[in-house]
């Protein structure tokens, strides 16, 4: 049997199980079953992957055919997986950091009833299998398949605290906002149904170029459409900080490491169609570049904890889109791939501040705890280090691939570099904003300073182990002028084989280390700056509801993203439906079921009162009267 | 000039008198007298048509006819007795209780 089969069904299985027996199996035998399954989806990734690599790199390409999902006469589609570089990279993704933050969660979780703590591991699990499925997958029709579950797994736990109506709305919303984007996405697999006969990558991907430019360019957009709503860019990010309302693990897996990331794994395994379209990989650059920019900005004032990392994850999705919107495919998934670490991390920690701290989220309630929780401290500076891009951490080199190929890439636009580096300043000072204001200065919260703990090793575990992959995967992808060992790049350069114009710097070794100082200074200053405004006695915090100008004010309800789509499409969409329900259902439908109702009643009364009256002598008149008509049809007809 | 026409007109004569008794009489025993008349009008084209198209038929069904008019006028008058006996009226326009 092909390992790919285990990496895949077996989380599958043991959801299953979990759900229908883990409540009574105890908390212990749930989570183990459920960590042990990830970890050996892991050993068994590592195994493809190990022999995928061993392959020669022209051939790295494994298709496994699972079964036929239909075949019809001119239409065939089977359930099959595609291992590639890309591919492998992400099945190791999925099961190794999902198996740190299933470590994490046997300590996060321990309080919840066995029940719940089964049901947690059981829907886990269940995203485990459809990450999988969404990435394995070798057609369009599977990729879809996976898109779907990974949005029903997501929805499943962003509600996981069912008695919480703000949990249940939060999960509503990033289902129903990810349904926009998915109808782009089904719309692009019809389209490229009717252009190719086919949904199969290897009969689509390599000849998309017999695609007319116009028919490309639909075809792109509304892939990216998809991608736009899972990577929850803008305009369709306003899902994601509220997902925060899910438990910590459940952010720091799906909507940081691993779901969220799925629309730029769509770019990159459909660049083919996308490099056809200049007007859509323009469009998947500035939307990628505007949302890193316009999130990181309101990253800067938010005081929740969570929603910090939640804005961030939004801003630095933005420099993955951006990264493959500019042609810059391997550099955006090594985004992809240091993201995944730094910013699970950070979640995973905010996530034990939170345990250590009973629920509490808002920073301006912190203050001091490194040495109440020293080993959390640590690793969340790593963790910021590398999301602000402080030179040497894995942060700063995928990020400033990504701005260097913005500014000489091969779609390169100095608008986009500009506002990639806007954004990665506001990144330096709202990471600097969150540790220095929980971590360090005077405790503002005495009471909840007094009761801060250290979490136990199952959670601070997985921390070491991601601080430390946090600033190894770095090494995967040193700058080219550097050295000559790329093993990132070179994985995956199979991958993007086609690709006419080898993305290698056209830019001087002055200009990449005059852009690293650039960097390097920037991150400097503003950490200084946020380390002097959020240490001292007084820091800047303003209180709720304070806007202490109209930036601020702007910032702080998030361009009023939620107020407009409140007004235009809920508003708009609550104010269609009363009219449906008062005119069209009561008044047409209703109405017309009563009147057919009332008619029979009337008809009816009026044969009872009137024709059937108990009178004898006219009962005989109607037979007479039926007689003598039957007599007169005989009479006329009977030839 | 006694030929099947004849006989035809007076059955059809017969029949109307008798529905029209039926249609305008309140008294039940008018009434069923009517019915008889109807019956026999019925009787009359039937030997009539019987002996004009030389059928034994029609001769056989009037048998059948007369039997059953002998049964129903049993029937009739027993109903017609005991409604009698606890309405003290029978006058068929006030009978009217089974109407639903």
């Amino acid at each position: 049997m092909n390992p790919l089969l285990v990496v895949l069904f077996l989380p599958l299985a043991t959801a299953v199980f979990n759900r229908l027996f883990g409540a009574r199996l105890g908390k212990g035998a749930a989570a183990g079953l459920a960590c042990a399954s990830v970890l050996v989806a892991f050993a068994f990734a590592a195994d493809s992957v190990l022999g995928l690599a061993a392959l020669p790199a022209a051939s790295r390409q494994v298709l496994v055919h699972v079964y036929d999902l239909l075949d019809l006469a001119s239409f065939r589609v089977g359930f099959d997986l595609l291992l590639d570089p890309l591919s492998g990279m992400m099945i190791l993704v999925v099961t190794g950091i999902g198996f740190l933050i299933h470590l994490y969660a046997v300590g996060y979780m321990h309080e919840e009833d066995a029940g719940e703590y089964a049901r947690f591991f059981a829907y886990v699990n269940f995203f485990v299998f459809s990450m999988l499925t969404l990435v394995l997958a070798a057609n369009f029709l599977v990729i879809f398949t996976g898109w779907e579950l990974v949005g029903v797994s997501s929805y499943l736990l962003i509600g996981f605290y069912r008695g919480k109506t703000s949990a249940a709305d939060a999960g509503k919303k990033a289902f129903i906002v990810n349904r926009v984007g998915d109808f782009g996405f089904l719309m692009a697999i019809f389209l490229i149904w009717n252009a190719f006969g086919s949904l199969d990558f290897s009969a689509v991907l390599p000849h998309a170029a017999a695609l007319s430019p116009g028919m490309a360019t639909a075809v792109g957009l509304l892939l990216f459409m998809g991608a736009a709503g899972k990577s929850a860019q803008g305009p369709l990010h306003v899902w994601l900080p509220d997902a925060m309302e899910g438990p910590t693990p459940v952010s720091a897996l799906i909507h940081a490491a691993t779901m969220v990331t799925a629309g730029v794994f769509l770019v990159a395994r459909c660049h083919a169609i996308f490099e056809l379209s200049p007007l859509a990989l323009g469009v998947v650059a500035w939307t990628g570049a505007l949302t890193a920019f316009l999130a990181a900005t309101v990253a800067m004032v938010q005081v929740d904890i969570k929603r910090v990392w939640a804005y961030s994850t939004v801003s630095q999705l933005g420099y993955m889109v951006l990264g493959v919107g500019v042609g810059a495919y391997t550099a955006g998934l090594f985004h992809l791939l240091t993201h995944a670490f730094f910013k699970a991390l950070l979640f995973l920690a905010a996530g034990s501040v939170m345990h250590a701290l009973h629920g509490e989220l808002d920073m301006r309630r912190m203050g001091g705890l490194w040495r109440k929780m020293p080993l959390t401290c640590a690793t969340m500076i790593v963790g910021a280090a590398c999301l602000a891009g402080v030179p040497l951490t894995s942060g700063f080199f995928s990020k400033d691939e990504i701005l260097l190929m913005a500014l000489r890439g091969p779609h390169a636009d100095f608008g986009l570099w500009l506002l990639g580096y806007l954004g990665a300043a506001c990144t330096a000072f709202y990471s600097g904003r969150l540790i220095f204001s929980v971590f360090f200065g005077k405790p503002r919260d005495h009471h909840a300073y007094e009761h801060a703990h250290e979490s136990p090793w199952v959670m601070g575990l997985p921390l070491v182990l991601l601080a430390v992959g946090s600033l190894a995967v770095g090494l995967l992808g040193l700058p080219g002028f550097l050295t000559h060992w790329q093993p990132f790049t070179d994985w995956l350069a199979p991958v993007f084989a086609d690709l006419k114009a080898v993305p290698e710097a056209s830019a001087s070794r002055a200009l990449v280390l005059g852009l690293m100082a650039l960097y390097t200074g920037t991150v400097a200053v503003l950490g200084w700056i946020a380390w002097r405004l959020y240490t001292g006695e007084a820091a800047a915090h303003p209180a709720d509801g304070e806007a202490t100008s109209a930036l601020h004010r702007l910032l702080w309800n998030k361009y009023f993203f939620d107020e407009a789509y409140g007004f235009v499409f809920v508003r708009a969409l609550l104010g269609y439906s009363r009219w449906l329900w008062r005119w069209v259902d009561q008044g047409l439908v209703d109405g017309t079921v009563n009147g057919v109702a009332a008619a029979a009643q009337a008809a009816g009364d009026f044969l009872r009162g009137r024709v059937h009256n108990g009178r004898t002598r006219q009962y005989a008149a109607y037979l007479a009267a039926g007689a003598c008509l039957l007599l007169g049809l005989a009479l006329i007809y009977h030839r | 000039m006694f030929g099947v026409g004849f006989f035809l007109a007076l059955a059809f004569a017969l029949f109307a008198v008798g529905a029209f008794g039926v249609l305008t009489r309140r008294d039940p025993l008018v009434m069923f007298m009517c019915i008889e008349m109807m019956f026999n009008s019925g009787n009359l084209a039937l030997v009539a048509l019987s002996r004009y198209l030389g059928l034994a038929s029609g001769h056989a069904l009037v048998f059948f006819v007369v039997a059953v008019a002998a049964a129903e006028v049993a029937v009739g008058l027993g109903i017609i007795i005991a409604i009698f006996r606890t309405e003290k009226d029978v006058n068929v326009d006030h009978l009217s209780e089974l109407k639903g």
